[in-house]
């Protein structure tokens, strides 16, 4: 049997330096736009920061999963699940709306290096998300048809850490775009 | 050597053939490790073919002074997609492709721990080099930046083709493929082991692979958002890279060489390995200093993420920075020493026999301590900002990709051959393909080395007729041919082999690692039984038990 738990733990190692290497992109660029819009100008951090609550709150409803289906849950185990998967929804739906307004302000990731480095370091984020939520339908299609009984599952674990991880860059993401901005 | 073979009967399980059962389809759709290993083996052979046309037709042009033979425009292409092939489509795959077939073997394992993951590995590799291969198709034709890629060269204006653009989404599949090989050689050597092989018995192969793998996992990345924002400077017309408008060329600098340089070693590290499988059984002798060479590794691996901007002394960092990313480099040469002395220790009053392997090998350490000294020259900033660009940086890294990554491949390949077709290689043929590539060799790149110090620039598509520059640069020409030549012999030697070679059984050098108790080739199982682990050299000790490796090891059953 293959360790699987070990393999996602080093592939999120894995894509924490490819993460770092965006982060440190935005870093080097902040401070150094001449003209047109920054972080300061352009952004609300409130709108976001609750946006954020909701993609939080989705590592613990996942952790709730994850107990429920050690303690052989099932039917708890598919509604935490559910409630995750509409949790990240709420998350991506939140940066779709932030990204739509910057775009009719004509702030994009051509107009100048805050857009290049913002729109990547997000954008990369809400694929990962996008990524973690079309992994987590499967896990709850499967569950619906009766994967997943407890006491272990293999798959549900391994997404989980996924899911966490990707929770945790935004946290750093967050604090780099937005904190950073508005509240140092 | 050939006294020592025993008489053995044809063997029970025949290479997997394209004529049996499913045809392609069984390799096309095969998930186990031996048949991707060898699919990586051939892969790589055809690039390598592919990446040496490309270098004999820029020796061609630079065969005398102000020749006309390829245009600069093509010259331009021809080495940029040179460099490329030879480092993403040729040592890399291949030292991965032989770590695949390898190390689930020399662990005694059945498969690696991902078997599916494995194909993926190796067909992204495929998909990745048809991509930047295609790109000699468009219009425009193929990318011409150089394999370093710097912006703004590989930016717009300055590149409108859509060369750049191939080459970014190519190497950014061969890198996905990267990391999840890295991932799989991890968890498969971290927890596939078979019982009593513990971390201090696994073959120094092996954890030439894991030290790489992990470089793979953490270094990869970093390359890959660089390409990721290359590819948005280029599609939707972001400025990470493009000084015009915002952006920063020197970034691109850090974030490629931050890559870069660990890179070089993810390409020679397995090398080492492969080395110090064969020096110790071709010596008769176990290797000397085992701890020794796997913990410089380690160090190796820890220092080479921290000399990045020695690529960078001519941009004008400022001098702390140049002393630090100096002194920091020269460290490198002292795990990479404690190797030297350990192979030549392993060979020290060893009953060595010069098989084709053992005098790759030994040619190896030779060729590699001379790149690896030229290496220690120009890491002082000194020394950088004379030869800098110049040929002496060409004959200085070929002298170890070369010298160093492709005489251990060539070794690795006459060692293993055996076990991969069950046949061994023609002794005469790889005498003549080892001093031919001698000859070619040094030819082609020791007179490089004057070339750079006497101001010829790397990159360049003609020269002017200045004193020595003509005949030296047709020595290395004619040097080239040779090399081209003995590439030859060794396909020869490859494809006659494969079909009469002399039958090999299970272990004709009287080898001691795990892969040599398997049948050649192993059987698709690998192992009926896998023989006991306790030590390092289980086969030696399943031989002699009257004299093990570790008297007092505990039995693991």
């Amino acid at each position: 049997m293959a360790d699987n738990k070990m393999l996602i733990k080093f592939f999120v190692a894995s894509e924490s330096i490819f993460f770092i290497m965006l982060i440190l992109a935005y870093v080097n660029f902040k401070g150094t736009v001449v003209d047109g819009p920054t972080a300061e100008s352009s952004l609300n951090p409130y709108v976001t920061g609750i946006f954020s609550l909701f993609l939080l709150a989705s590592s613990f409803t996942i952790w709730l999963a994850g107990k429920s289906l050690r303690a052989k849950n099932h039917t708890m185990m598919k509604v935490w699940l559910l409630v995750t998967i509409v949790l990240g929804a709420i998350f991506i739906f939140g940066q779709g709306r932030e990204w739509a307004g910057l775009i009719e302000q004509n702030i994009t990731i051509s107009r100048n290096v805050f857009g290049t480095t913002f729109f990547t370091l997000t954008g990369f984020h809400g694929f990962h998300v996008c990524v973690g939520l079309i992994m987590l339908s499967i896990l709850l299609g499967l569950a619906l048809f009766g994967d997943f009984k407890g006491p272990r599952s293999d798959g549900v674990e391994v997404i989980s850490i996924y899911w966490h991880f990707v929770d945790g860059v935004w946290i750093v993401v967050y604090s780099v775009i937005y904190v950073w901005a508005f509240f140092l | 050597m050939s006294r020592r073979l025993p008489l053995v009967p044809e063997n029970t399980e025949p290479l997997p053939s394209l004529k049996e059962n499913q045809g392609m389809l069984a390799w096309v759709s095969s998930v186990d490790h031996k048949q991707i290993g060898l699919m990586y083996l051939m892969v790589t052979m055809v690039f390598f073919v592919v990446g040496g046309l490309e270098a004999l037709l820029m020796r061609i042009q630079l065969s005398q002074p102000e020749f006309n033979f390829i245009s600069p425009e093509v010259y331009n292409q021809l080495f940029t997609m040179h460099g490329t092939t030879m480092i993403f489509f040729v040592v890399m795959p291949f030292l991965i492709g032989v770590g695949v077939y390898l190390v689930p073997l020399m662990i005694g394992a059945r498969d690696m721990a991902f078997p599916r993951l494995n194909a993926l590995s190796f067909w992204l590799v495929v998909f990745g080099g048809i991509l930047i291969y295609y790109s000699f198709l468009t219009q425009s034709g193929a990318p011409d930046m150089g394999w370093f890629a710097y912006s703004p060269l590989s930016e717009k204006p300055f590149s409108l083709n859509k060369g750049p653009t191939y080459w970014a989404l190519g190497l950014l599949a061969t890198g996905i493929s990267s990391v999840a090989s890295g991932l799989n050689n991890i968890v498969t050597i971290l927890t596939m082991r078979t019982p009593g092989m513990t971390m201090r018995r696994i073959p120094l192969f092996v954890w030439m692979i894991l030290v790489t793998s992990f470089l793979l996992i953490f270094v990869i990345p970093i390359i890959a958002s660089a390409f990721a924002m290359m590819l948005l400077d280029r599609l939707l017309e972001a400025t990470f890279f493009t000084p015009a408008h915002g952006g920063s060329a020197i970034l691109w600098q850090h974030f490629f060489w931050g890559f870069g340089h660990p890179e070089v070693y993810i390409l020679i590290l397995p090398a080492f390995g492969i080395i110090s499988e064969v020096i110790p059984v071709f010596s008769r002798k176990p290797i000397f200093g085992y701890e020794f060479v796997a913990g410089s590794t380690v160090a190796i691996g820890l220092l080479s993420l921290g000399v990045w901007a020695h690529h960078m002394f001519a941009v004008g960092l400022g001098d702390v920075t140049n002393l630090y990313f100096s002194l920091a480099s020269m460290l490198i040469a002292i795990p990479t020493g404690v190797k030297v002395l350990n192979w030549v220790a392993t060979m020290w009053g060893g009953k060595i026999i010069f098989a084709t392997p053992m005098l790759f090998a030994t040619a190896f350490i030779i060729e590699f301590v001379m790149g690896g000294i030229t290496g220690v020259a120009i890491a002082s900033v000194p020394i950088d900002w004379v030869v800098t660009d110049s040929y002496f940086i060409v004959a200085h890294f070929h002298y170890v990709l070369y010298g160093g990554s492709m005489f251990a491949i060539f070794a690795g390949v006459y060692y293993w051959f055996p076990k991969f077709t069950g046949r061994m290689m023609s002794e005469t043929l790889g005498k003549w393909h080892f001093w031919l590539t001698i000859i070619g060799f040094n030819m082609t790149f020791f007179v490089q080395h004057f070339l750079g110090v006497m101001g010829m620039p790397r990159r360049i598509y003609t020269y002017q007729d200045f004193p020595y520059w003509g005949s030296m640069n047709l020595i290395s020409t004619i040097g080239a041919v040779v090399l081209a030549l003995s590439v030859l012999v060794f396909m020869w030697n490859v494809h006659v082999s494969r079909k009469r070679g002399k039958k090999a059984g299970n272990n004709p050098w009287d080898a001691w690692t795990l892969e040599w108790a398997a049948a050649s080739p192993p059987a698709v199982h690998n192992f009926d039984l896998v023989p006991p682990v306790r030590g390092r050299r289980p086969l030696w000790d399943l031989a002699h038990p009257e004299q093990p490796d570790e008297p007092n090891a505990k039995v693991v059953d």
